[in-house]
């Protein structure tokens, strides 16, 4: 770059028969790196997210993370396509990029598809009628029933939920 | 308060135990109480496991179910406040 400049007005940058600037190291392309790990810790981050109903429900951290990634490395490869004398990265950026967007494309359709398998909950008891009563196993294996739960109590809630598996 | 899921005492008891409940948490390994309040996820689970899918419900003193909250999105659950309203109201 510097020998470049010497070689005074006019003179190309990217005059590659200059053997000063064929001799330089092009310089690591920091921003697809950089890029890509925002866009991982994007992907992976979101158990970060879930205690805050803000950011569980709809995950918008993990978005502006993806979209940060996403600019970064937007930059990253344009610096390499247009200034691949000074950058490297036109490689690794495009495989970089081409990763992101299946992780992007992953997340957002796990969010939008898959946590809204569930079936359709018209046979779920409504309000008014009775709670059947049950007799289930607590953790420490004693049976317990829904009348000792409820007994000399305001009331019960119940949550029901898939399970840790 | 009580959860229910179809996890055995021990994997409940691990989740318990991982997270700090102090609230009971009970066992349907049959899926029976589950069907019974209408919230089965016919093969939602494991191997194509029966389980539950996630709902709340508010139950009176007498029995009488007062508030049912269900999502169609497994991550929205119901808000603390939501539940705190409905046990307010009994």
């Amino acid at each position: 770059m510097l020998a470049g400049r010497f070689r005074g007005a006019g003179a190309n940058d990217t005059d590659y028969t200059n053997r000063e600037v064929r001799g330089l190291k092009r310089r690591r392309n920091i921003l697809n790196w950089a890029g890509f790990a925002i866009v991982l810790f994007a992907f992976l981050s979101y158990p970060i997210f879930v205690p805050f109903p803000a950011t569980r429900d709809i995950p918008w951290a993990n978005y502006l993370l993806f979209l940060t990634g996403g600019a970064l490395l937007a930059v990253g490869l344009r610096r390499a396509f247009r200034d691949s004398a000074h950058y490297r990265g036109k490689t690794s950026g495009s495989i970089l990029a081409v990763l992101s967007v299946v992780l992007c494309a992953i997340f957002v359709v796990g969010f939008a598809y898959f946590a809204r398998q569930i079936p359709p909950a018209g046979n779920a008891l409504r309000v008014g009628q009775k709670a059947p009563a049950f007799v289930l196993l607590d953790t420490a294996g004693k049976q317990v029933s829904s009348a000792d739960l409820l007994k000399n109590r305001r009331g019960l809630v119940l949550i029901f939920y898939r399970g840790y598996w | 308060m009580v959860g229910l899921s179809v996890d055995s005492p021990a994997e409940s008891q691990k989740l318990c135990q991982s997270r700090g409940y102090t609230f009971p948490i009970l066992s349907d390994p049959k899926a029976d109480a589950i069907r019974q309040y209408g919230v089965l996820h016919p093969n939602g689970g494991e191997g194509g496991k029966d389980i539950a899918r996630p709902a709340e419900f508010v139950v009176d003193a007498t029995g009488t179910i007062r508030w049912v909250n269900l999502t169609d999105d497994l991550r929205v659950r119901a808000r603390p406040e939501a539940v705190l309203n409905a046990i307010d109201r009994l």
